[in-house]
């Protein structure tokens, strides 16, 4: 319950630093986008090496902007991994009828660039036949495009980042901008990003996505609950991934894909608790890994329930 | 005072020439201006105007990057045989192959510049002010070792040349000390840059450590042909002593280098073919293509016949010797490389992609305008760095070696 103290504590000093920001921008005049900002931009400090205050003002500087550019009120958290928490997922591929309400489900909780799209989460579909050797990736097919799912005779087999215990796309990032948190979710920090893409070449399971152009989002959209790490809306030139809804699960919830899918095939849970359903599955039903044999150490598990 | 002179020495040399060298420059800075309009086009819309996308997140920016690297370790095919082994038809010109090692260097400099989504954040990458990530990630390690090897090409050089100004003998123990330390260096850029590709497990087709000897071996057959074109024009042009035995020499040694390099490839061809596994297919893509994505086959099978003709017609000596053969031979080495190393590696590396789709991408036009751009930067800087070594390093014709010994020995 120490967590609980801590923001309890982080939300009171925000809210006085706030108001000290207003009272600041009002003497001095600045409207909320002058070039001043934008330095402040430029000489940002990596997230993990902002001292409290200035991550207070960093995430009051992205409210604000986020605020104008969208036209409603926004939150940007930062809220830190919970004490004893490993997270994990399980997907029931017996299940999965490829549906796709879990790629949406993200994009919206996730605020993916809609113009051009951006989806985390990729269906591949199989011949049931072919996926009873092994999964050849070439065999899949992500743009299936049928008027009822799931077809006759198919496979559905959804990808998206991976959340290796031993992260490639970490090892290869020049500039130390992605890395694993101690709750095991691999983040990002989009102002630390250079945009080398690096990661994307390094990441075996096509999780990670490059904002090519200013991301597309209608403003009655865009979801203003927010995390730094997580869904807060990105910038032109960054990559980007699922962080397993970090804004979500770290407040206990489930991550949006677990939630929309209809037929209950995604399990989401702490692995380090011994009565979860995550754990329950890894215990009790024969799960696989994909790759496995680059010892990526996924901490995504599908399974045949 | 004397270094404000040489500096004012390196001006004047640079503003004056004569017609043809002003048309040149002014021809340089419309390539030059052709790249800047390419990455104004980036700078609006973002890279969604190359023809990048997830699948190939790396187009001809970083293929044509790993080439040019290799151009710029090439200098060692110079250093060695003059610094090591002392032998005057090339010790002369070393000077000259550094130069061309500073361009290509500055080149990829750009390169990378252009391909980065943030290339104001570069800073990110420096260390004490940035958060490299050292020594795990390729990419820091080789943007490290580049930007050394540019100081201490820039340091020899401008040493060198001061040196020659001046008309004292050069300090040797500090001069050879750092040539001798550019052999290691120049081998390290271009180890490091193999690497950045080679150590992805994700990627079969990379993952493969012949890789490393590979590129170390395109490299010094590439950059070698480089020179001994570039140094035939700069003869005809700036009318200075480079002797045919200095190019023969290089030429041959490109040609064990070029031997080399293809057994190294036909192992690769060999070890995939052979063993056809899973990981086969993105050969396959390359040089038979995967159903209707069929848009390397020609690619890639014109740069084998580039590098095969040219084998052969640097194999026999009277081809070999002959200026017109040389000469075709070498512009073949130089294509059939980049053809190799620069797409020929890259796209059948994303190809088909981890999760098995098949993007066929071909640059955009942007993306060939700041190709161009970039190459007129990198021909723009040997251009005036080669206008002020000349004339110190070769102080007339014929007579070039005497000058040089005195002021070494």
């Amino acid at each position: 319950m120490q967590d609980t103290d801590h923001k309890e504590r982080t939300t009171s000093r925000r809210q006085f630093l706030k108001a000290a920001g207003t009272v600041a921008g009002a003497t001095v005049g600045l409207p909320g986008t002058s070039k001043a900002f934008d330095l402040e931009e430029l000489f940002q400090q990596h997230f993990r090496e902002l001292s409290q205050e200035d991550l207070e003002r960093v995430l009051q500087r992205m409210e604000r902007k986020y605020e104008e550019e969208y036209g409603k009120p926004f939150s940007v958290e930062a809220t830190g991994p919970l004490d004893g928490v490993m997270f994990g997922y399980g997907l029931d591929i017996s299940r999965c009828i490829g549906c796709r309400r879990c790629v949406y489900a993200c994009v919206d909780e996730n605020n993916q660039s809609r113009d051009p799209q951006i989806h985390y989460i990729r269906v591949l579909e199989f011949e049931r036949e072919e996926v009873q050797r092994w999964i050849d990736f070439e065999k899949g097919d992500p743009f299936y495009d049928h008027e009822e799912v799931p077809a006759e005779g198919k496979l559905y087999l959804p990808v998206a980042c991976q959340q290796c215990e031993e992260p490639e796309c970490v090892r290869a990032c020049p500039t130390t901008a992605t890395w694993q948190e101690p709750d095991g979710i691999v983040v990002i920090d989009y102002d630390w990003c250079i945009g080398c893409r690096y990661c994307m070449a390094a990441c075996p399971y096509g999780a990670r996505h490059f904002n090519w152009t200013e991301p597309g989002i209608p403003e009655d959209e865009v979801n203003p609950k927010t995390h730094y790490l997580g869904n807060r809306p990105r910038a032109h030139g960054v990559v980007e991934k699922c962080t397993w809804c970090i804004q979500r699960t770290r407040e206990g919830r489930y991550t949006a894909c677990v939630e929309a899918c209809p037929v209950g095939a995604r399990k989401f849970g702490n692995m380090l608790d011994p009565k979860s359903e995550i754990r329950y599955l890894i215990e009790h039903k024969r799960t696989f890994v994909l790759k496995a044999e680059l010892d990526t150490k996924p901490k995504f598990f599908y399974f045949y329930g | 005072m004397k270094i404000l002179d040489f500096a004012m020495f390196s001006v004047r040399q640079v503003l004056s020439g004569g017609r043809a060298y002003y048309m040149w420059l002014a021809f340089l800075g419309v390539l030059i201006l052709v790249g800047l309009a390419g990455y104004r086009e980036t700078l609006i819309h973002g890279h969604i105007v190359s023809n990048m996308r997830d699948p190939v997140p790396w187009g001809v920016f970083i293929g044509t990057y790993a080439f040019f690297v290799g151009v710029a370790a090439a200098a060692v095919a110079l250093s060695v045989p003059g610094y090591v082994y002392h032998w005057k038809p090339i010790k002369e010109i070393v000077v000259l192959g550094e130069i061309i090692a500073i361009s290509a260097v500055i080149m990829c400099i750009l390169f990378v510049m252009s391909d980065l989504g943030h290339p104001e954040r570069f800073w990110h990458l420096l260390p004490v002010v940035g958060k490299p990530n050292i020594p795990r990630s390729m990419i820091a390690m080789n943007v490290l070792i580049l930007n050394g090897y540019l100081v201490l090409n820039l340091v020899i050089v401008t040493y060198f040349l001061y040196c020659s100004y001046v008309g004292r003998p050069y300090n040797r123990v500090f001069f050879m000390t750092l040539m001798l330390a550019s052999i290691p260096a120049a081998i390290s850029i271009h180890a490091t840059t193999a690497f950045i590709f080679n150590v992805l497990p994700a990627r079969p087709y990379w993952n493969s450590a012949i890789l490393v000897p590979r590129f170390i071996a395109t490299a010094l057959c590439a950059g070698p042909a480089l020179m001994v074109l570039a140094f035939q024009i700069l003869r005809k042009v700036a009318k200075i002593g480079i002797r045919d035995e200095a190019l023969h020499k290089i030429v041959e040694m490109t040609v064990i280098v070029l031997f080399v390099n293809l057994l190294l490839f036909f192992a690769e061809v060999v070890t995939e073919y052979r063993s056809a596994t899973a990981h086969t297919v993105h050969m396959q893509y390359y040089f038979q293509g995967l159903g209707d994505h069929v848009r390397l086959v020609s690619w890639a099978w014109s740069g084998a016949a580039c590098n095969i003709t040219a084998f052969f017609l640097l194999l026999v000596p009277r081809t070999r010797k002959h200026p017109v053969t040389m000469n075709i031979a070498c512009a073949l080495v130089f294509v059939g490389v980049f053809i190799e190393k620069g797409i020929g590696l890259v796209l059948p590396g994303f190809t088909p992609g981890t999760l098995g789709e098949v993007y066929e991408y071909v640059p955009s036009m942007p993306e060939v305008m700041i190709l161009v751009g970039v190459a007129g930067v990198g021909i723009f800087v040997f251009t005036i760095l080669s206008k002020i070594a000349i004339p110190l390093t070769f102080r007339e014709e014929g007579e070039s070696e005497s000058e040089l010994e005195l002021s070494g020995a």
